[in-house]
């Protein structure tokens, strides 16, 4: 099913993740958050934008445990936790943000 | 009517080399592709091996693309050894007559 | 914690070869979220697999050695590296990436996950093992 944003059509899984990593850009992600009915704000962003750091730096997304970590460290405990993180992503924050960064679905993801 | 000779397997862990070795005439060319790559570094223990054979005339090649994607282009190939890239390979299958894969 | 196990993954072989290198790894990675007691040895060709600068974009593969570098963020932090083979085929330690992970007892304190290891030590590893995987 391929996702359509402003006239370009981008090639998508059977669960809406990018086929590309190279396809995303960030009206890419509003589209892919639009087409679960999500819409983002600055919260997404910064896990977004840090899953896509993280990927590039060691070309795996990372799992739902070590992203909460990750999180807590950068950007403080209060926003390294699952509640948190789960209120940003209810669909569980290392899939849906992963699927909203343009990256595979996790690896070791539970 | 010369040979190339490819080899594929590290000669750390398969004697696909060695066996290559053996049968090579004066003439051939051997050319360490893939996982063989690891056998062209210097002071190993199978350096003694490729050395004898050069010294009888064997000339032994290896691909720099597999080299460097195994994250030892800084690390010195033994002087015996002459780095070729993908068309050097093709340009290898061109200049002898046949290829036999020892795979 | 009575149900921790000790898992030993014993690497032997080079990496992009074979698949079995990258097949190591995700095993590892998706077996870390059982939080279960870690150990990889890298022995025989395995040690290429930690080689530095490694780039192998010429043949068309991913750069999975970058993914090491995460196995602290995993708490995999027990990685032993056996010395006769980096030996055997002209290697050294410096030719292997520097792999570190964070004390959570320490004040977060950054370690080396790497060890040097002979082969009696490398007995003494496998014989600590419940589980022994190989690849």
């Amino acid at each position: 099913m391929p996702l359509d944003v402003n006239g370009t059509n981008y090639e998508t899984d059977e669960e809406g993740y990018l086929a590309n990593l190279s396809d995303w850009a960030p009206d890419v992600a509003e589209a892919l958050a639009a087409s679960d009915g999500a819409e983002l704000a600055d919260g997404h962003w910064e896990v977004i934008n840090f899953l896509r750091e993280y990927y590039e730096e060691y070309q795996i997304a990372p799992a739902v445990r070590v992203l909460t970590k990750a999180i807590g460290k950068r950007l403080g405990k209060d926003k390294g936790n699952s509640k948190y993180l789960y209120e940003l992503f209810p669909y569980g924050p290392a899939k849906q943000a992963c699927k909203y960064a343009g990256l595979p679905k996790p690896t070791g993801c539970v | 009517m010369s040979t190339l000779h490819t080899v594929n397997k590290s000669a750390f862990e398969r004697n696909s080399l060695e066996s290559c070795l053996s049968v090579c005439k004066a003439d051939a060319s051997v050319l360490l592709i893939e996982d063989a790559v690891v056998s062209a570094l210097q002071g190993t223990s199978v350096s003694d091996q490729i050395k004898q054979a050069t010294d009888k005339g064997i000339k032994v090649f290896a691909l720099g693309e597999d080299i460097k994607a195994r994250g030892l282009s800084e690390k010195p190939l033994m002087d015996q050894i002459t780095l070729v890239d993908y068309s050097g390979f093709v340009k290898l299958t061109t200049e002898n007559d046949r290829v036999q894969n020892w795979l | 914690m009575s149900n921790t196990k000790t898992f030993v993954y014993i690497n032997r072989k080079a990496p992009y070869g074979t698949v079995y290198a990258l097949e190591s790894l995700e095993v590892v990675l998706i077996g870390a979220a059982f939080e279960q007691n870690v150990k990889l040895v890298f022995m025989d060709d395995g040690v290429f697999q930690l080689t530095n600068a490694q780039d192998p974009e010429g043949i068309g593969m991913k750069n999975f050695s970058k993914t090491y570098a995460a196995l602290g963020d995993y708490d995999i932090n027990q990685i032993y590296i056996d010395q006769q083979s980096l030996d055997d085929r002209g290697l050294t330690i410096d030719d292997l990436q520097a792999l570190v992970y964070e004390d959570e007892d320490d004040d977060w304190n950054e370690k080396s996950s790497i060890h040097l290891v002979n082969r009696e030590q490398l007995s003494d590893i496998i014989d600590s093992a419940d589980v022994l995987l190989n690849f």
